[in-house]
Order: structure tokens, then C-alpha cells, then sequence
């Protein structure tokens, strides 16, 4: 647009980075708590500028701080994290790219039905039904297993419905001129569909990566076996001290560190993500 | 329900390419939840060895149990506070990167990451910001008069909750605005232009209807994930107090069914949720139906 | 090689559409065809029948002999070129002729050399290792057919496949496959709603309409002895003039006018008269004449067409541009030239056939 007001766009970039600055403020208190010995931090307001302790705090927080809470190892925890965010990931992506492809490249009885089936998870979050979930999970003796963390929480609709709608976009010709080629269903899905949906796969990973990072109330839920505990629940231990004093410096450094990886991602892989984002959601 | 023009007539591997999913839905999701409808009629003896038929009686016992209905008030606040608040934030942010086009990369980089961080993390962040003794907030609110005291005052610790779950939502409504602002077309601005109107003219004339649509949406997303996505937040920080002054419908669920094993009293409350989710899906499903004729 | 025997066959969906009703054609080994007809008219789904796309509700199609309604598109020995090409996106050029033949087990090296030949035929050669966006529309067609080429199937299906060319590619592709066609001998059947591009590909042209056969024949056939009022409107640019007449005896009238038909009469009473635009010309002082009056013209640089109206009838004319105009003239017609159908069904009338549809048809240029 051939436009020229100059102070509005000072203004549009004051106003930015000073909405930058507060949405950054909390992250940088904590990287700035993480870097100061708890003496300082107890001593009254956060200070504003970073202190000396940095590598001291992070690297109690790698070796030791966790098991003063009867915690696993920090690296223990991140590596559950990373196993649970991982095993979602891959099991939605690979679940929900069948069913659509069930759904859209075949007609069948209960076409309709299983469509609904799936469709009914959406109204359903974990969160609604908690006793029951948790009721089946331990009568199926899934307590306290990478089983019983990921496996019900790969079900999902959106996903299926993502991969559903980017199927009705390929164009049918396609699937006609596969099938004259001789290219059977799961030939035509190896061939030409999978390689097709890599875009929509790479933006699905990116999502549910994140997802799967920040779960809370299942683990919670399911996991009372400290060995299988993510960060998300070390965090929350870190911090319900019964007496004496939190670990400000230490908790904030265990924060910094459990929210890097999802961060990472977002910001490296923005396309990715933004369009996992904007389409998951139609 | 569409199909391709043409399909493959194989008669068993559609069934079988939808077994894992279908399985995993009826046994995690349809069969609890049928669950959670059936106990929520019936009462079980203090042993469990027996279960009776008390029809309605836990839902009476719900809506004249007075904490059940500050709850259930609390989270309607909670809500319209957290999507009022995300929503405007985010669009204000998405109609300033929208007028920058050079710099919209960078800008867009700098405001999406808060949606990557945990809730249980952003409530460990602002939990920490507003911490009475040591945290940054209350050091200035004390300069202006006010003695911040989230573990005592359940009004500060809802603006707490508020404030965490509405920071990292801020991004998602960001991100949404913004791409709802670039599909405007640009000849209709143009031509708002030529008609002499100028930028925040423009934008309140012009964009700002156009993104209705995008707005419903946003709301109906946002108080689903207010509802339902902020469990971690109030878990980590308020667990529900002072006083149950933060204690949402989900927290409740959570607590009179994990932790205090009332099934009964649980298992109603959750079929009360249950029905607000599919309200909530009704209404977004019948709204996309209709956008997607536009 | 085969030829294709298509008998009595129907589509009808569910709910009881019929979108093609009881087409026979018996098309013989290296024979080009084409259907043609305006969107709707079952073209499309009678060839995704024979592909195996689309399931035959009622009759019998024969591919060399063998009646393949139960058989899978792949087994059926066809090729098949779609409007929108189909290449295999994320494919190569290379991988997008060769994967037909890789699903059916041919060793590498046949693979290879079919390819090859393929693409020297096709003068892609030099993109062989390209993915298909970065072809210009022209190259991706040429893919297109080179992946049915390597195939060297017994028959060929075309299903519009020059619609999205623009204009000037369009003419010179209908060149090429003409000439791949009579190269390779092999049965095509080519699907289009383009006039045009019918008269000059087909050896035969199967006008459709309404799911039915209109007619069957070889272009100029068709052209010179319209079997309905539908063909001859649809066949030829500009189209036919069709206008009201009255025959009195061998007398014909057209509003105010009257034309002796000397002899050409087929019946009596009211008739739907056809006459082309090239075969009015501007009359001679001396002779019968339709008074018609000038609307507009339109400039084709070697021809001009005048269009205006005789009586109340709309008629339009092509004449030479030295010819010059005035707002009321007179304008005649060989009654040789003139056809004649049936006004409550559109038939062509029986017993007048100009003389010219009795040419014989020209051979093939190679």
C-alpha cells in the first residue's frame, strides 16, 4: 500500500515491542531468578539484572536437586518427556492417517458410524471423565506404563479430520490413474498419499510434539511410580514444599529448561507450526 | 460425508485401517464415559460391594449444594475473563503486525512462543512473578496501595489464574487474527482508501467486520480451552484455594473423584461438563459449516 | 492391438439418474473415436466405464474380445490420459512413466528403454529428471501421454485432456496426438465437448447428448447430414441457422419469403429448416431471394458473418468481406443445400441428402 505516515508505524512498533516485553517478562524473571542464589532471591523482590549463580543452579538442578524431592533425576524426567511427547505423536499421526484414509478411499457399512465414533472424542476431553478413564486404565493393569500414559491419548479427531480434509483436496485423478497403473490401496497409500501428506504430517508433528511435552493431569493421574514421572509433575513437586523453603532459584531454572524444547521447535519450525495450528483447528 | 469419485472395493481393510482408532476410542473414551453417565444415577455402598439406583438425586444435590454453584459461577467468570482479555490482546497485536509488512516475520516469531510453554509452567512463572515475598509485582502494587496476597485474597489469586492462562492463549488468538487480517483482500482496502478513509478508520470500517467469523470462532475455542485446558494452572499454583476461590468445574471434578472418591457427586458433574463440551462442539461445527459456504 | 465392443450399456445411480442409457459402439482395432457432446451428456462416465472407474450398470463391455465389466482398470490393458494430467507430484518424470510398469513386475531394463523411447517420441528426454510443477502445462501434458504411451496398452482413453491448454498449445497438441495416434495404431477413444476438436481428431465422432447417441459417424459425415436439429446446432461454428418453414407442395416458406425447392421437398406442412451459414449467399438480382435485414457483422479476416434477421428468425451468414452491405438485402440458398427435420422430434427428415455429404471421406494425412 502506497502509504506514508511515519509516526503510526512508530507507534504500530513502540506498541509491538513493548507487548513483546511484557509477554517475555515472566521468562525473563525466570532466567534471570535461575542465575541467583536463594539468599538473594528471599531477600525481597526478584532483581532485575542477572547475578552469578548461573552454572551452579543448573547444574544442581541437572544432578541433585530433584531427588531432595524424592524426584528421579532431572535428565530422567526430560527423557520421559521426550518418550511420551514422541510416542503421541507418532501413534496419532499413524492411527489417524488410516482411519482417513479408511474413511475417504473406501465405501463401506458403518462408513457413517465410525465417522461418528470418532467425532464423539472431541467432545469427550480427558478432563470430563476422569474417574472412569482412570477406572479402565487400572483395571486393564496399565497403571504405571508407557502403555497406560500414551496409548489413550492418541485417539484423536482432530488429527483424523486433518488428514481427512487434506485427502479430499488430492485430486481424484490421482487415485484413478494410480489404480490404471496397477497400484493396490496400501500401494496407492504408500506410493502416493504418504509422500503427498508430508507437509501436513511435518505441521501435525509440530503440534502434538507440544501436546504431548505439556501433558499434566494424565500422567498425574496414571503414574504414581516416580520412575515414569515427566517434568511437567517434577515442576509441580518442586514447588508444593510442605515446610521450609522453595527452591526459587532452582525451580526456575528447572522451568527455563522444561520449556525450551517446545519453544525450540515453534521458533524453528514456525511454518510448520502455524499451519499445523490454523488447520488442525478448521 | 463425502467419498473419492471412485473407491477401492476391498471389503475388510477399511475395517481394518480404522480398528486402532476405533478400539482406542470405545474402550478410553465412549466406554467411561457411558461410565460416568451410569454411576452418576447410582450410589455406591462404603465398601463398593453394591451400587443403588438413586435416579436423579445427584444432580439435585449438585445445583443446591452452594459450592457447587459458586463453582460453576467462577468458572464463567474465569472464562469470559481469560477470552475477553487473550482475544483483544491478540487481536491488538495481529492489527499491528498486519500493517507491518517488512518487519511481520520477526514480530510474529516474537509473540508465538508463549503457546509452546506449559500450563503448568506459566503457572509456575506468574506464581512466581506475584509471590508475596519475593515476586516482582507485588513489590510495585505495594508502591500503589496494594497488598497483594494471593494465598489469602481469592479475588488476586483468580486475577492470577486469569492472567497466566489468558499470557499463553495470547498467541494462538494472535496467530488466528492475524491470518483472518491477511485474507482481507486488498483491493477492498484499497478502495477504502481511495473513499478517503485512514488506517484506524480503515480497520474498524472494514477488517474488524470482516473478521467476525473469526472472532465467533475464537471465542468458542477459547472458552473450551479455558474450561478444560487450564487444569495445570490452577493445579500448580492455587490448587483451588484460597478458600475454593479458584476451584473450576474441572478442579472439582478432579477433586471430589481423585482425591475425595466421591464417584457419584464426581461422575454427575462430569456429565454436566460433558453436555456444556458438546454444546460448545455444536454450536463451532455448525458455525465452520456455515463459513465453509461463504 | 484390440478393438473395443461397447453394447447396450447404461449408468444409472442411486436414486435412479440415468446418465448414460443403452450405448452401443462397436469400435474397431486402430480406429480413433471420439464422443463429444455438451457437459452432462454421459461422455465422461461412458469412458470411465470402459476404464473400470466407474461401474457399468447395465450391458457388456468387450476390450480384444474379452468382457472386462468385472475386471479391475489395471487388468483391463488401457491407458488412460486425464484433463488435469494426474502426474504423480512428488514423482519424477522418469518415476511418473516407469510406476505403471514397476506395479506390474517389467524388469528395469525394459523399463528402461520404454521410457527412453517413450520420451524421444514425446521430446521430453531432457526433463526426465524433473518433478512435474516445474514443467510448463504444454511438457506436463506430454507426460501425461507418455505415461500411457510406455504402458503400450490396447487401447488409449483421452478424457478431455487438452481443456486446460490454452488455445494455441491446444491446436498444435491435437497435431501431435493425431500423429502419436496413427504412429502407434493404437484404439483411442477420446472424450471432449470441443466441436472443433472432434471434426479434426475423430475418424469416427459419436455425438452424446442426454445419455443417448445422437449419431455416429465420420466427421464430415455428421457435418454435411446432421441426423437431429441438436447435432446440427452442436457440430460446426458458426452454428446452423435453424428456423421455422412451411413446405406448400416444392414451395418452401421462411416468414415472408418463399423458396422453390425444385424437388427437394421430403414432406409437407411445417418443418425445422437447417442451412449453414457458407451456403447462404448474397442473391442475384433475378432470383428468389429471403429479404433479410443486417444487425451486426463479425470480422473472421477471410470470411465475414453477417447476422440479421429474415422475418422474425435470427439467421446468420458468411460472406466474402468485399462483399458490400447495406442495412436490407437479399439473401439465397441452393435448395440442395438446405435440411429439413421433423418439429416435434428433431430428426432429420429421410430423402434429401446433399450431395456433398457423399464425398468420400478423405484419406488419413500421416
Amino acid at each position: 500500500m502506497v502509504e506514508n505516515r511515519p509516526f503510526l508505524t512508530f507507534l504500530t512498533h513502540a506498541f509491538l515491542i513493548l507487548g513483546f516485553l511484557v509477554v517475555a517478562l515472566p521468562v525473563y524473571v525466570a532466567i534471570v531468578a535461575s542465575t541467583h542464589d536463594v539468599s538473594t532471591l528471599m531477600s525481597g523482590p526478584v532483581p532485575l539484572l542477572p547475578g552469578s549463580h548461573l552454572i551452579e543452579n543448573y547444574s544442581t538442578i541437572l544432578t541433585s536437586a530433584a531427588a531432595a524431592h524424592g524426584l528421579p533425576n532431572y535428565s530422567h524426567m526430560a527423557l520421559n518427556s521426550l518418550i511420551m511427547a514422541l510416542a503421541i505423536t507418532v501413534g496419532k499421526i499413524a492411527i489417524s492417517i488410516l482411519s482417513a484414509f479408511a474413511i475417504v478411499y473406501f465405501r463401506f457399512p458403518f462408513r457413517l458410524l465410525a465417522f461418528w465414533i470418532i467425532f464423539v472424542t472431541l467432545m469427550l476431553p480427558v478432563e470430563v471423565r476422569i474417574m472412569p478413564t482412570y477406572k479402565i486404565v487400572a483395571d486393564l493393569g496399565m497403571l504405571n506404563s508407557w502403555a497406560g500414559l500414551t496409548i489413550p491419548l492418541i485417539a484423536s479427531a482432530t488429527a483424523t479430520f486433518l488428514f481427512r480434509q487434506f485427502f479430499m483436496t488430492v485430486p481424484d485423478e490421482l487415485l484413478e490413474a494410480a489404480r490404471v497403473d496397477g497400484a493396490g490401496p496400501m500401494k496407492f497409500f504408500r506410493d502416493i498419499l504418504l509422500p503427498l501428506s508430508r507437509t501436513n504430517i511435518g505441521a501435525l508433528c509440530v503440534i502434538l510434539f507440544i501436546y504431548g511435552w505439556v501433558q499434566y493431569l494424565w500422567p498425574l493421574l496414571v503414574t504414581t511410580d516416580p520412575g515414569y514421572y515427566t517434568l511437567m509433575m517434577g515442576m509441580k513437586r518442586m514447588v508444593t514444599v510442605q515446610d521450609g523453603v522453595i527452591q526459587w532459584q532452582l525451580v526456575m531454572a528447572g522451568s527455563v529448561l522444561a520449556m525450551l524444547p517446545p519453544i525450540l521447535v515453534v521458533v524453528f519450525m514456525q511454518r510448520l507450526f502455524i499451519r499445523g495450528l490454523t488447520e488442525t483447528e478448521k | 460425508m463425502d467419498t473419492k469419485r471412485t473407491t477401492f472395493n476391498n471389503r475388510l481393510l477399511p475395517y481394518l485401517l480404522l480398528a486402532p482408532q476405533l478400539a482406542i476410542t470405545l474402550v478410553f473414551f465412549i466406554w467411561p464415559a457411558a461410565q460416568a453417565v451410569k454411576s452418576s444415577f447410582e450410589r455406591e455402598d462404603p465398601f463398593g460391594f453394591s451400587t443403588v439406583f438413586v435416579g436423579l438425586t445427584h444432580y439435585r444435590q449438585l445445583f443446591a449444594d452452594p459450592n457447587y454453584l459458586d463453582a460453576l459461577w467462577r468458572t464463567a467468570v474465569f472464562a469470559v475473563s481469560v477470552t475477553a482479555l487473550s482475544m483483544l490482546l491478540g487481536l491488538a497485536f495481529a492489527a499491528a503486525v498486519d500493517r507491518l509488512a517488512r518487519s511481520a516475520k520477526i514480530y510474529t516469531t516474537l509473540l508465538v512462543w508463549p503457546y509452546a510453554v506449559a500450563p503448568v509452567v506459566a503457572g509456575v512463572l506468574w506464581w512466581f512473578l506475584f509471590n508475596t515475598s519475593t515476586g516482582l509485582l507485588p513489590f510495585f502494587l505495594e508502591r500503589l496501595g496494594i497488598r497483594w496476597d494471593h494465598d489469602l485474597n481469592g479475588t488476586h489469586a483468580m486475577i492470577l489464574i486469569i492472567i497466566a492462562a489468558a499470557w499463553k492463549q495470547i498467541s494462538y488468538n494472535f496467530l488466528f487474527f492475524l491470518a483472518g487480517l491477511q485474507s482481507v483482500p486488498q483491493s477492498l482496502i484499497e478502495a477504502a482508501a481511495i473513499d478517503g478513509s485512514g488506517p484506524v478508520r480503515r480497520f474498524f470500517t472494514i477488517s474488524l467486520p470482516l473478521l467476525s467469523p473469526t472472532t465467533f470462532f475464537l471465542f468458542i475455542i477459547n472458552v473450551n480451552y479455558t474450561m478444560f485446558d487450564t487444569f495445570p494452572i490452577v493445579d500448580a499454583t492455587t490448587g483451588g484455594g484460597p478458600a475454593q476461590a479458584t476451584t473450576t468445574l474441572v478442579y472439582k471434578v478432579y477433586q471430589d473423584g481423585y482425591v475425595g472418591l466421591n464417584i457419584g457427586s464426581s461422575s454427575a458433574q462430569s456429565v454436566l461438563l460433558m453436555l456444556i463440551v458438546m454444546l460448545l462442539t455444536f454450536v463451532q461445527f455448525r458455525f465452520v459449516e456455515r463459513r465453509v459456504q461463504y | 492391438m484390440a478393438g473395443i465392443h461397447i453394447s447396450e450399456v447404461s449408468k444409472i445411480y442411486t436414486g435412479g439418474v440415468k446418465a448414460v442409457s443403452s450405448v452401443s459402439i462397436d469400435i474397431v482395432d486402430g480406429e480413433f473415436i471420439v464422443l463429444v457432446g455438451p457437459s452432462g451428456c454421459g461422455k465422461s462416465t461412458l469412458l470411465r466405464m470402459v476404464a473400470g472407474l466407474e461401474a457399468i450398470s447395465a450391458g457388456e463391455v468387450k476390450i480384444a474380445g474379452r468382457v472386462v465389466n468385472q475386471i479391475e482398470p489395471a487388468e483391463r490393458d488401457i491407458a488412460m490420459v486425464f484433463q488435469n494430467y494426474a502426474l504423480y507430484p512428488h514423482m519424477t518424470v522418469y518415476n511418473n512413466l516407469a510406476y505403471g510398469l514397476k506395479n506390474r513386475g517389467t524388469p528395469k531394463a525394459e523399463i528402461d528403454a520404454r521410457v527412453a523411447e517413450a520420451a524421444r517420441m514425446l521430446e521430453i528426454t531432457q526433463y526426465l529428471e524433473r518433478k512435474p510443477r516445474q514443467l510448463s502445462g504444454g511438457q506436463r501434458q506430454r507426460v501425461a501421454m507418455g505415461r500411457a504411451i510406455v504402458r503400450k496398452p490396447a487401447a488409449f482413453l483421452f478424457d478431455e485432456p487438452l481443456s486446460n491448454l490454452d488455445a494455441k498449445l491446444r491446436v498444435s497438441m491435437r497435431g501431435e496426438i493425431k500423429r502419436l495416434q496413427r504412429r502407434l495404431g493404437t484404439t483411442s477413444i477420446y472424450v471432449t465437448h470441443d466441436q472443433l476438436e472432434a471434426m479434426t481428431l475423430a475418424d469416427r465422432l459419436v455425438v452424446l447428448n442426454g445419455g443417448q447417441i445422437e449419431q455416429i459417424g465420420a466427421p464430415l459425415e455428421v457435418y454435411h447430414a446432421p441426423a437431429s436439429t441438436f447435432v446440427a446446432s452442436f457440430i460446426g461454428s458458426p452454428a446452423m441457422n435453424l428456423v421455422k418453414g412451411e413446405l406448400h407442395g416444392d414451395k418452401l416458406a421462411i416468414g415472408p419469403a418463399m423458396v422453390a425447392l425444385n424437388g427437394f421437398a421430403p414432406t409437407s406442412g411445417s418443418v425445422t429448416v437447417g442451412v449453414r451459414a457458407e451456403d447462404l449467399r448474397i442473391a442475384r438480382d433475378d432470383e428468389e431471394a429471403l429479404p433479410f435485414r443486417l444487425e451486426y457483422t463479425e470480422e473472421l479476416g477471410a470470411q465475414r458473418l453477417i447476422h440479421g434477421t429474415v422475418g422474425d428468425q435470427q439467421i446468420t451468414a458468411a460472406v466474402s468481406p468485399e462483399i458490400a452491405l447495406s442495412p436490407d438485402m437479399r439473401i439465397a440458398v441452393d435448395a440442395k443445400r438446405l435440411h429439413f427435420f421433423s418439429i416435434e422430434t428433431g430428426k432429420r427428415l429421410p430423402g434429401n441428402v446433399p450431395a456433398e455429404a457423399k464425398l468420400a471421406p478423405v484419406e488419413p494425412v500421416i
